[in-house]
C-alpha cells in the first residue's frame, strides 16, 4: 500500500476544493488534493450561469448589505447569518482575484467584469461567460495550481514539491486518532491499490448527493461522500430534509432526462408556458414576494429593459417556486407528454442573440434532444439539483466537530439555509474554500503533535474495502442504486407527505443489509462497478438523514415542501435538524436553535418583511 | 425501442479484443447511455469514464467507428439501425482498462506551459479590457480538455516519439489564448511555442479542429496566427501553403501525405552513415530583421544585393555536408 504523508489533505478538486489547497498551500504547507476523476472534471465545470458577487458593475445600487438580504430571502432566513455576511462581504474580492490568475469574465462597456441577472438577486450580479462560468473556474483554480507548481519546481526541482494532484483516486474512510483527525483512506481507480495519507488536517470538498435522485443534473461523483466521511468521522450535518430541485431540467430524450437548463435563459427573457400556451407563473407569486415581481406581463417584459423603474418578471422567482409552480401546471393536466412545460426564448429574441448569449445551451438542444431553441421552444421540469444540507461548520473558520476536520462548498452546510439562490454557490466555493484552506494551515501549525493512524483503523477499512469483491451472493450495485433512487424519486421527492416519508424511512432501513452485503464482478482495476458498491453505504445514510430530517419538519420552508404543512411556520425558522450518527451507525436527530441575527443585520430589513418570517417576540424594538 | 450491435474493446495494456454485445436502444439515446445499460445488465466492471452526460466536462472521449468523439454527444439516430457500432479507446494514448486510458501525457504538458503572468501595477479589481480584446481568448478557453484533437494530431497518434517534444493542439491553444490576453505581462509566447512546445512539427493538416466538439477553430484561429507571427522572424513554407490553402484535401497533391516536418532525432546505423546522425544540429537562424520584426525588402537599406536568405545570412552554401544530418536515401 503507498504511504503518504502531508500537512493538509484536500478531498475534492472542485471549486471548494482547489481554492481551498492553495490557501494552503500559499501559507506554507505541503498539500495533496484528491479527486475521484480527472483534474479538472469536477462538478464545478458544469455550473452555467455564474458567481454572485456584489461588485455593483452594472448597478451601482448594489452592495454586500444588497446580497446579503437577498441571499437570507432566499434561504427563507433559516441560513447561519454569519455565513451569508461573510460571503457577501468576500465574494467580489475572491471574484477579482480570479483574474489575476488569468481568469476572463465578460466584459461590461467600460471595460469591467459584467453581472447577469438571475432570479432572486435583486440587482444583477453574476459574473459569468456566457454560460460557461463553471469552466472558466474551474479552468482558472487549475491553472494556478499549475502555476504554484511551477514556482515549486523552480524552487525545489520538483512540480510536486508541495502541492500534488491525486486524479482518479477515491477516499473511502478517515482516521480519527484521540478526537484529532490522523489520515485519510482510500482506493486508485486505476489500479485499485490503496493508499494511505497520514495528515493532521483533512478539507472535505466532495461536493453534494443528487445520485440519490432518479431525475438530477448531478453525476455519478454525487453519493455524498463527504457528508457520509464526516458522519463517520464524529461531525454533524444540517439542514439535510433541505433539497433544491432546479425547475428547469431537460425532460426529453428520456436519456437526458434531468440535465440542466440553465436559469439565464430566463434571466435573458425565456418565458414559462403551459401546453395551453398561458404563462402561468403569474399565478404563483407568493405573498412575501408580492412586491417584489410584476403583476402584468407588460410590466415584466419592460423589466428587461428598464430595471429601475418596473418590477420582475415572476419567472425570476427563487428555483423552489418555480420547481412548485411547474410541478402544480403538470399534475393539473396543462404538461406535455414527457411531463414538462415550455421554456421559450425562441419568440423572445432574435436567433442571433440566442446564439451568441446562450452558446452552451443552443449546442446541448441541438446535440442532444435536436431541437433549435432559436425557433421552437424547450421542454423542461424539475430536476434534483443542489443539497443545502451539509457538514456543520463554525462560519470564520469552517472547521466541522472533529478537530482538523474542515469543510466547504456544498458538502458543507449552512451558508444557504432552506433554499440556495442560483450562483450564491460558486462565490460559496471560493469564499469558504479559502477560509478552510487558511484555517487548516493554522490548525497545523498550532498543533503540538501529529496524531497516529492506528494500525487497526487500516486493517478494517482495507477489509471493507475488499468485501465486496470477496462477497459473491449479494446484489448487483446498480440494482441498488436503482431501488435507492427509486425510493428517494417517489417518496422523498419535491413534495412530501407523512405517509411516504414514513414509509421511505422503512424501505431504506431495509436496503441497508442488503448494501451492506452487496457483491461485485470482476477486478479491482479500474471496475466501476466495484466504485459503486462501496459508494452506496454513503447515499444510503445521506438518505436517510434527509428522509428522517424531511419527516420531523412540519412545515414547507425552501428546499423542503410537505402537502400536510404547506404553510411556512415561524417557530420552525429557529431550528436547525441536526444528525449524527448513533453506536451502530444508525441516523440520530436532533433540534439546535438558529443562532440569532445581530442587530446591525437585523436592521438591514424593513419590519414589514420580517414579520413575515420572524416570531412576534424575536422582531426588534 | 430495438436491438443494436456492438463491438466493444475490452482488455488492458496487456491485450484484448472486440467483444461483440447485442443491446437495446431507445430513443433519444446515445453511445454514453448504451455503454451504461451495458455496466448495469452484462457487464459491471465495463470501464469507462464520463461526468456530466452533457458534452461539458470532456470525461467520455473515446473511438466511435473509428471516429475520436464524445459518447455522451453521439445520438445513436446518426448511425443506421443494422449498422455494428463500433468503440474502442482513444488510441493515441496507453490504454489502462477497456475504454479508460492514461491522459497524464496531456496534464505533464500543461504543466510545461508557462502560466498566465500578471501584469504588474494592477492590483484586483483594477482590470478593465474590452470585451472585443476578450472574446479572442475566451474561444479557447471554451476548451473542455477532451484531448480528441490530441488523440487525433498524427503527429503523435502511432508517433511515441514525437510525444516529448510535441505539446500538441490543446496546449497551442492555450499558448494563442495567453499571447492574445489583453493583459497577459509575458510576450515570448509564440517563440516559447515555437522553441519548447514544437509548434514546428504542425503541418495544418486540420484534423484536430474538426474532431473537436467544441468547434475552436484551432488552426485557423490559433495555430496559424502563431506560425504567422513567429515567422516574422522565422520562415516556415507551410504557413504560406496553410494560408493559402485551407482544406486538407487541396494540400494533399502539394505536400507530401506523410507526415512532412518531423523533425524529431533521426535514428541510423551509425556504420552505414556518411555524416554524423547523432549530432543534434543548430536550428537554421531567423533571417535579420528590422526594428518592426519585418525583412527589410529595399536594397537600399539592406547591406547586401537581393532579399535576405529564409535560411538566415550565416549560412554558407555549398553547406558543409559533415554538418548536415540529412541521411540521403541512395546511400541506405
Ligand atoms: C448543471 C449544474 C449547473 C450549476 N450551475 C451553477 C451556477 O450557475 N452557479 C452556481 O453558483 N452554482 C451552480 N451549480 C452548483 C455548483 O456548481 C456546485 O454546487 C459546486 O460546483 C460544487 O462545488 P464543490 O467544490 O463543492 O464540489 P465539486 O465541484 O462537485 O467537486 C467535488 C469533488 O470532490 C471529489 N470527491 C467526491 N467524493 C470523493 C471521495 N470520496 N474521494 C475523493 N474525492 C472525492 C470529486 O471527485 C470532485 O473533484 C450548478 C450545478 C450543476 C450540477
Ligand atoms: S493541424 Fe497541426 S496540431 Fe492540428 S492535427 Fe494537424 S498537425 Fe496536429
Ligand atoms: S481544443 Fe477542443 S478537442 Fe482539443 S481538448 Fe479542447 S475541447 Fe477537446
Ligand atoms: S460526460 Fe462530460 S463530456 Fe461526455
Amino acid at each position: 500500500m503507498d504511504k503518504f504523508v502531508y500537512d493538509v489533505v484536500v478531498i475534492g478538486a472542485g471549486g471548494a476544493g482547489l481554492r481551498a489547497a492553495i490557501e494552503a498551500r500559499l501559507a506554507g504547507k505541503r498539500v495533496a488534493i484528491i479527486s475521484k476523476s480527472l483534474f479538472g472534471k469536477a462538478h464545478t465545470v458544469m455550473a452555467e450561469g455564474g458567481a454572485a458577487a456584489a461588485m455593483g458593475n452594472v448597478n451601482s445600487n448594489d452592495n454586500w448589505m444588497v446580497h446579503f438580504r437577498d441571499t437570507m430571502r432566499g434561504g427563507k432566513f433559516l441560513n447561519n447569518f454569519r455565513m451569508a455576511e461573510l460571503h457577501a462581504k468576500e465574494s467580489p474580492d475572491r471574484i477579482w482575484e480570479l483574474e489575476t490568475y488569468g481568469a476572463l469574465f465578460d466584459r461590461t462597456k467600460d471595460g469591467r467584469i459584467s453581472q447577469r441577472n438571475f432570479g432572486g438577486h435583486e440587482y444583477p450580479r453574476l459574473a459569468h461567460v456566457g454560460d460557461r462560468t463553471g469552466l472558466e473556474l474551474i479552468r482558472t483554480l487549475q491553472q494556478k495550481i499549475v502555476s504554484l507548481q511551477q514556482e515549486d519546481k523552480a524552487e525545489y526541482g520538483d512540480y510536486e514539491a508541495r502541492i500534488r494532484v491525486f486524479a482518479e483516486c477515491t477516499i473511502t474512510e478517515l482516521f480519527v486518532t484521540e478526537g484529532r483527525i490522523s489520515g485519510a483512506f482510500g482506493y486508485f481507480r486505476e489500479s485499485g491499490d490503496f493508499v494511505l495519507f497520514e495528515t493532521p488536517a483533512v478539507v472535505l470538498a466532495t461536493g453534494g448527493v443528487g445520485k440519490s435522485y432518479k431525475v438530477t443534473s448531478n453525476s455519478w461523483e454525487y453519493t455524498g461522500d463527504g457528508h457520509a466521511l464526516a458522519l463517520r468521522a464524529g461531525a454533524k450535518l444540517i439542514n439535510m430534509e433541505f433539497l433544491q430541485f432546479h425547475p428547469t431540467g431537460m425532460v426529453w430524450p428520456p436519456s437526458v432526462k434531468g440535465i440542466l437548463v440553465t436559469e439565464s435563459v430566463r434571466g435573458d427573457g425565456g418565458v414559462l408556458k403551459n401546453t395551453e400556451g398561458k404563462r402561468f407563473m403569474f399565478n404563483y407569486v407568493p405573498d412575501v414576494f408580492r412586491k417584489q415581481y410584476a403583476e402584468t406581463e407588460a410590466e415584466a417584459d419592460r423589466w428587461y429593459t428598464d430595471p429601475d423603474n418596473n418590477r420582475r418578471p415572476p419567472e425570476l422567482l427563487p428555483r423552489d417556486e418555480v420547481a412548485r409552480a411547474i410541478n402544480s401546471e403538470v399534475k393539473a393536466g396543462r404538461g406535455t407528454k414527457a411531463g414538462g412545460v415550455y421554456l421559450d426564448i425562441a419568440s423572445r429574441l432574435p436567433a442571433e442573440q440566442i446564439r451568441k448569449r446562450l452558446p452552451s445551451m443552443y449546442h446541448q438542444f441541438k446535440e442532444l434532444a435536436d431541437v433549435d431553441i432559436t425557433s421552437a421552444p424547450m421542454e423542461v421540469g424539475p430536476t434534483c439539483h443542489y443539497v443545502m444540507g451539509g457538514i456543520e461548520v463554525d462560519p470564520d473558520s469552517a472547521a466541522a466537530a472533529v478537530e482538523g476536520l474542515f469543510a466547504a462548498g456544498e458538502c458543507s452546510g449552512g451558508m444557504h439555509g432552506s433554499n440556495r439562490l442560483g450562483g450564491n454557490s460558486l462565490s460559496d466555493l471560493l469564499v469558504f474554500g479559502k477560509r478552510a484552506g487558511e484555517h487548516a494551515a493554522s490548525y497545523v501549525d498550532a498543533l503540538p503533535a501529529r496524531p497516529k493512524v492506528a494500525a487497526s483503523d487500516v486493517d478494517s477499512a482495507t477489509q471493507a474495502a475488499l468485501a465486496p469483491l470477496e462477497r459473491k451472493d449479494g446484489d448487483n450495485p446498480y440494482a441498488l442504486q436503482h431501488e435507492l433512487q427509486e425510493i428517494m424519486g417517489d417518496l422523498v421527492g419535491i413534495i412530501r407527505r407523512e405517509g411516504e416519508l414514513a414509509a421511505a424511512i422503512k424501505k431504506l432501513g431495509e436496503l441497508r443489509a442488503r448494501v451492506a452485503a452487496v457483491s461485485a464482478t470482476g477486478g479491482r482495476r479500474y471496475n466501476p462497478g466495484w466504485h459503486l458498491a462501496l459508494d452506496l453505504r454513503n447515499m444510503l445514510i445521506v438518505s436517510e438523514c434527509t428522509a428522517i430530517a424531511a419527516l420531523e419538519r412540519e412545515e414547507s420552508r425552501g428546499g423542503h415542501t410537505r402537502e400536510d404543512f404547506p404553510k411556512m411556520e415561524p417557530k420552525w425558522r429557529k431550528v436547525n435538524l441536526v444528525c449524527g450518527m448513533g453506536p451502530n451507525g444508525e441516523v440520530t436527530l436532533e433540534h439546535q436553535p438558529v443562532p440569532t441575527m445581530r442587530d446591525d443585520l437585523l436592521n438591514l430589513f424593513d419590519k414589514s418583511e420580517l414579520a413575515k418570517y420572524l416570531t412576534d417576540e424575536e422582531l426588534p424594538a | 425501442m430495438s436491438k443494436r450491435k456492438f463491438r466493444i474493446w475490452r482488455g488492458d495494456a496487456t491485450g484484448g479484443e472486440l467483444k461483440n454485445y447485442q443491446v437495446e436502444v431507445n430513443e433519444g439515446e446515445v453511445v454514453l447511455d448504451v455503454i451504461h445499460r451495458l455496466q448495469a445488465t452484462e457487464e459491471p466492471d465495463l470501464a469507462c469514464r464520463w461526468n456530466c452526460k452533457a458534452g461539458k466536462c470532456g470525461s467520455c472521449s473515446m473511438e466511435i467507428n473509428g471516429m475520436p468523439r464524445l459518447s455522451c454527444m453521439t445520438r445513436m439516430s446518426t448511425f443506421e439501425e443494422t449498422e455494428t457500432v463500433t468503440v474502442t479507446p482513444l488510441r493515441t494514448f496507453p490504454v489502462i482498462r477497456d475504454l479508460v486510458t492514461d491522459v497524464s501525457f496531456n496534464y505533464e504538458k500543461a504543466r510545461e506551459m508557462p502560466a498566465f503572468a500578471p501584469p504588474v501595477g494592477l492590483k484586483p479589481g483594477e482590470y478593465r479590457m474590452q470585451q472585443m480584446d476578450v472574446e479572442r481568448s475566451q474561444e479557447f478557453r471554451k476548451c473542455i480538455e477532451c484531448f480528441l484533437c490530441q488523440n487525433t494530431c498524427h503527429v503523435v497518434r502511432d508517433h511515441e516519439e514525437n510525444k516529448k517534444e510535441f505539446a500538441g493542439p490543446r496546449y497551442f491553444i492555450r499558448a494563442a489564448e495567453l499571447d492574445m490576453h489583453p493583459l497577459d505581462a509575458k510576450t515570448d509566447r509564440k517563440e516559447l511555442a515555437q522553441q519548447q512546445q514544437g509548434l514546428g512539427f504542425c503541418n495544418i493538416t486540420k484534423c484536430c479542429t474538426e474532431v473537436c466538439p467544441e468547434h475552436i477553430k484551432i488552426t485557423d484561429n490559433a495555430i496559424i496566427p502563431m506560425k504567422e507571427r513567429v515567422v516574422d522572424r522565422r520562415y516556415d513554407p507551410l504557413v504560406m501553403l496553410g494560408r493559402k490553402i485551407l482544406r486538407r484535401d487541396q494540400i494533399a497533391p502539394l505536400a507530401s501525405t506523410e507526415p512532412a516536418v518531423h523533425a524529431g532525432p533521426v535514428v541510423v546505423d551509425e556504420t552505414k552513415a556518411p555524416v554524423d546522425f547523432g549530432r543534434e544540429l543548430l536550428p537554421p537562424m531567423g533571417a535579420a530583421v528590422n526594428a518592426k520584426g519585418k525583412v527589410d525588402l529595399n536594397e537600399m537599406l539592406s547591406d547586401r544585393s537581393a532579399a535576405a536568405s529564409p535560411f538566415g545570412d550565416d549560412v554558407q552554401f555549398p553547406v558543409d555536408p559533415t554538418a548536415l544530418n540529412y541521411y540521403h536515401p541512395d546511400k541506405l
